[in-house]
């Protein structure tokens, strides 16, 4: 599916200034997601999932209002839109203490930066297995 | 041992007194500031990247500063930072010609020891100062915790509605049995949206669990990503400041708010406190909850208040870790929900550190229910104490987050949330919630007043509905086609604004309309007086307007005359003889007021004045003193005029003396002053002790209640009544002697 993708330079707040111009990740906008639709049985829970393309949108809206990490943790969560739920909680316990080897890391890093065109990710994953790997924080059994 | 003191022993009973004080120990980590193992400040960059902090190299590191280091410190700030004089920099924060931004600049380049360094600078009132203009959003909110015992559905949904109908920004649930997760969920989302469309709902669980009821769209944001200060904590924790840090992540990629957790005194609580103070620790936190890209924490203690509590200068502590979470750009829900002190004194002193500079969320979560229905392990202020929280709201012209409420409009609110759970777990095949759980709900103290449930049957019911493909959708659709158009707008609102984004940037809350408030579109301009957040207008009017206050004027003009004492001027009044007692009342006396402020008539105590003087064989004359409402003047101007030199004095409000013609003004023989403790018994031994006076007999004790709670509850009674006295003031009429005559 071609998703519609929001215009740059958006102004914040979006549901003030272009609450219909921002596609929802099946590429829905909200005027088409009323209760009406919902009753027709019309509307699916991608229509009202938030897309890439917002987040990162939202990601400069705050690196804009000076909160430069926040930006950045919007801009791996607007790769992880392109992860489904299972995935992203089996990448959590992956990185929970003394769950994986650092190769185990290394290749779940690769796996997310090309499977999901999610190179932030993929590299905040890496940078775990090295500081796993330094501070003992590793799977024990075999390396 | 010396012999007990009583009031030592009464002391030691009090609340204050059932909490344990210990002197600092840090090697355990008992210590708020200021640990000897605490490092000192320090900072290396070698190729931009930091290779020394605190003293410790980058082989040193543990995960905690590897994180710090890679995330949250500005390297281009840094050298800047850590060279300038920490006492310079505690002052940027107390310098209103300082904008916050500027403060936050620098302490962006600041280590863990550099930032604690800072705090030593700052008193309790700079902190207060401070976290009045680094609070990122302009307009203070608070947080409700809303559970109950039994889990009952209805009832949750009616106390959520009733905290959105409070003006609570976000509420939070959590669950005894873990099961009834998912129902929790969806009943505190319902509920809190027939309250106040907007309001931001979670439920705090396991995390995955977290998770996974945040993706089916059952709860709107999440706070349970807690951090600790040492890595053995962590691992306790079982997760790592990265897997923390993806969890946040993978909030927002859901459109989902999330904040962190942290709060001094975990650490040692979990015997991991390293030998460092907890402020070190906490710092060590707040800079990983910011290098994980974060927009907020929940900290301030939290559950371990008591902890620092224990220690000198806890409280101060737990300030301090508000200031520099709100210093590092971070929203602040600021502790205050766990029960921190049996002493209510305590509470409250500790509670104004925050609730009068404002912070994001004054407390992490306010108690809405009883204590006993309080599945968070009791909190610090409970369902009992909204209305004092109300009061000092009011009392000091502050918005701490609480509108007043109508007890009518509240039950109906009540009302409509457990007939909309009600409708959305018929529809979709839930136990059903009978009426009559709906009408408990409504008008609930606690859930003992809920019908039990058939909680096999529930809990069978929300495994199904967790491992289904129901979303909030279904829930949506259900509202409507049950007629609750309202409500299941707001739903789906609550759905929609995950696709906008907007409420996961810092600070973020929607107000009714769904427009949100962030430190983004509302930032906290503070800058000295005239600036930031005001109360003013509208909400000055709402905080002003309990639903007890009264209006005045209806008192004051609440005139009426003792239907049973008729009191006829006779003229001047003529001297009697020397056994006489001249009984001296108010201008407003039994024609402008008919009773006292102990409630007695007029003309009850008149009589009881004259059967006091009676019994001891004197006379008696009234007159009525229309020069003066002042009871010295008017009991002197009776004496003046009386046969014996003995004049009794009575005010309209019933305070009353005895004075003699020959004594100053404000010398007398005897007063009754507090009017509200007043019998008639003390009337007529006052009467019978006026008459011993002019008989040259020695007087007798006058019985007095003791209340002295008396002036506290009728003062503004005392000042109505005796604006009526002296409005009835007329000099020309003088003193007039008035015919008695009793109906």
């Amino acid at each position: 599916m071609t998703h519609k993708k929001p215009t740059k330079n958006l102004t914040y707040p979006f549901g003030k200034h272009h609450r219909s111009e921002i596609p929802s990740r099946s590429g829905k906008t909200l005027d088409n997601i009323e209760v009406d639709n919902v009753l027709a049985g019309t509307v699916s829970p991608d229509d009202l999932a938030i897309q890439r393309a917002t987040l990162e949108a939202q990601a400069q809206v705050a690196t804009e209002a000076g909160y430069t990490e926040v930006a950045e943790n919007l801009l791996r969560a607007a790769e992880m839109t392109n992860i489904p739920d299972d995935e992203i909680l089996d990448m959590y316990e992956a990185l929970r203490p003394g769950r994986s080897t650092y190769y185990q890391l290394l290749s779940l890093s690769q796996w997310i930066s090309s499977q999901f065109d999610a190179e932030l990710t993929g590299n905040y994953i890496r940078e775990a297995a090295d500081a796993y790997r330094d501070t003992g924080l590793l799977k024990m059994d075999d390396g | 041992m010396t012999q007990r003191s009583k009031r030592f022993a009464k002391r030691a009973e009090r609340g204050i007194n059932k909490e344990s004080y210990i002197h600092e120990l840090p090697e355990l980590g008992l210590c708020v500031m200021n640990s000897p193992s605490d490092p000192k400040p320090s900072i290396k960059l070698k190729d931009g990247v930091i290779v020394e902090m605190d003293g410790r190299s980058f082989d040193e590191f543990d995960g905690i500063d590897r994180f710090i280091a890679k995330y949250a410190i500005d390297i281009e700030q840094s050298e800047t930072s850590m060279a300038q004089d920490s006492q310079s920099i505690a002052r940027l924060f107390v310098d209103i010609n300082v904008p916050q931004k500027n403060v936050r600049r620098v302490l962006s380049g600041c280590t863990p020891a550099k930032i604690v360094d800072v705090m030593q600078h700052l008193n309790v009132v700079e902190m207060m100062m401070a976290l009045q203009k680094m609070r990122q959003r302009l307009k203070p909110a608070n947080q409700c915790h809303v559970t109950n015992w039994k889990e009952n559905p209805a009832l949750l949904a009616a106390d959520a509605a009733e905290a959105g109908l409070r003006g609570f920004a976000e509420a939070e649930t959590t669950v005894r049995v873990a099961r009834y997760a998912p129902f929790s969920a969806l009943a505190l989302m319902v509920g809190a949206q027939v309250g106040r469309p907007g309001t931001l709902t979670q439920i705090s669980v396991e995390e995955a669990l977290n998770l996974k009821l945040a993706m089916k769209g059952l709860s709107s944001y999440a706070e349970t990503l807690s951090v600790y200060g040492t890595i053995p904590s962590f691992v306790d924790g079982d997760d790592t400041p990265w897997s923390k840090g993806v969890l946040a992540s993978a909030y927002a990629s859901r459109g989902v708010k999330s904040r962190f957790t942290t709060g001094s005194g975990s650490e040692a609580l979990m015997g991991h406190g390293q030998g460092c103070s907890m402020l070190y620790l906490e710092v060590r936190c707040l800079l990983m909850v910011k290098g994980a890209g974060s927009q907020g924490v929940q900290n301030g203690s939290i559950s371990c208040i008591a902890l620092p509590e224990s220690l000198p200068g806890g409280v101060l502590g737990v300030l301090a870790e508000n200031l520099i979470a709100a210093s590092l750009g971070l929203e602040v829900a600021s502790g205050n929900d766990a029960l921190a002190s049996h002493s209510d004194i305590r509470k409250t002193a500790k509670l104004m550190l925050q609730f009068l500079p404002g912070t994001d969320f004054i407390t992490s979560g306010y108690s809405l229910i009883p204590k006993k229905d309080n599945l968070f392990g009791g909190g610090n202020f409970d369902g009992e104490d909204l209305d004092d929280w109300l009061v000092l709201q009011r009392d000091m012209r502050v918005d701490a987050g609480l509108l007043p409420v109508r007890e009518d409009e509240t039950v109906a609110h009540r009302r409509k949330a457990a007939l909309a759970m009600q409708a959305v777990f018929k529809d979709l095949g839930f136990p059903e919630i009978t009426d009559e759980e709906v009408e408990a709900a409504a008008i609930a103290y606690t859930s003992d007043d809920m019908p039990d449930r058939d909680v096999v049957a529930d809990l069978a019911a929300a495994d199904d509905f967790l491992n289904s493909d129901l979303t909030a959708i279904n829930v949506v659709k259900a509202l409507s086609e049950a007629g609750f158009d309202d409500v299941a707008d707001s739903v789906l609102e609550m759905q929609r604004q995950r696709v906008l984004g907007d409420y996961l940037q810092t600070s973020a809350i929607f107000d009714e309309e769904f427009n949100v408030l962030s430190a983004v579109n509302t930032p906290n301009n503070y800058q000295g007086p005239g600036t930031g957040f005001r109360v003013e207008g509208e909400l000055w009017d709402k905080i002003q307007n309990l639903p007890q206050v009264i209006d005045p004027r209806s008192l004051v003009a609440d005139e009426k005359a003792d239907a049973k004492l008729t009191l006829t001027p006779k003229g001047e009044p003529q001297a009697g003889d020397e056994n006489e007692v001249v009984i001296a009342v108010g201008p407003a006396f039994a024609t402008s007021s008919d009773e006292t402020l102990a409630k007695l008539s007029h003309t009850d105590v008149l009589k009881a004045i004259i059967a006091g003087i009676e019994s001891e064989g004197a006379n008696w004359k009234v007159v009525k003193a229309f020069t003066s409402a002042d009871l010295a003047a008017i009991g002197l101007s009776g004496a003046k005029v009386s046969g014996s030199g003995i004049g009794i004095g009575l005010q309209s409000k019933g305070t009353a003396l005895i004075h003699k013609s020959n004594l100053a003004p404000l010398n007398n023989l005897e007063l009754l002053s507090q009017a509200p403790n007043l019998t008639l018994e003390s009337y007529q031994a006052l009467g019978r002790n006026a008459a011993c006076y002019a008989k040259r007999k020695p007087p007798h004790p006058v019985p007095v209640k003791i209340d002295n709670t008396a002036r506290l509850r009728l003062i503004v009674q005392t000042t109505l009544l005796h604006s009526r006295e002296v409005n009835k003031i007329d000099e020309d009429r003088g003193l007039v002697e008035m015919a008695v005559s009793f109906q």
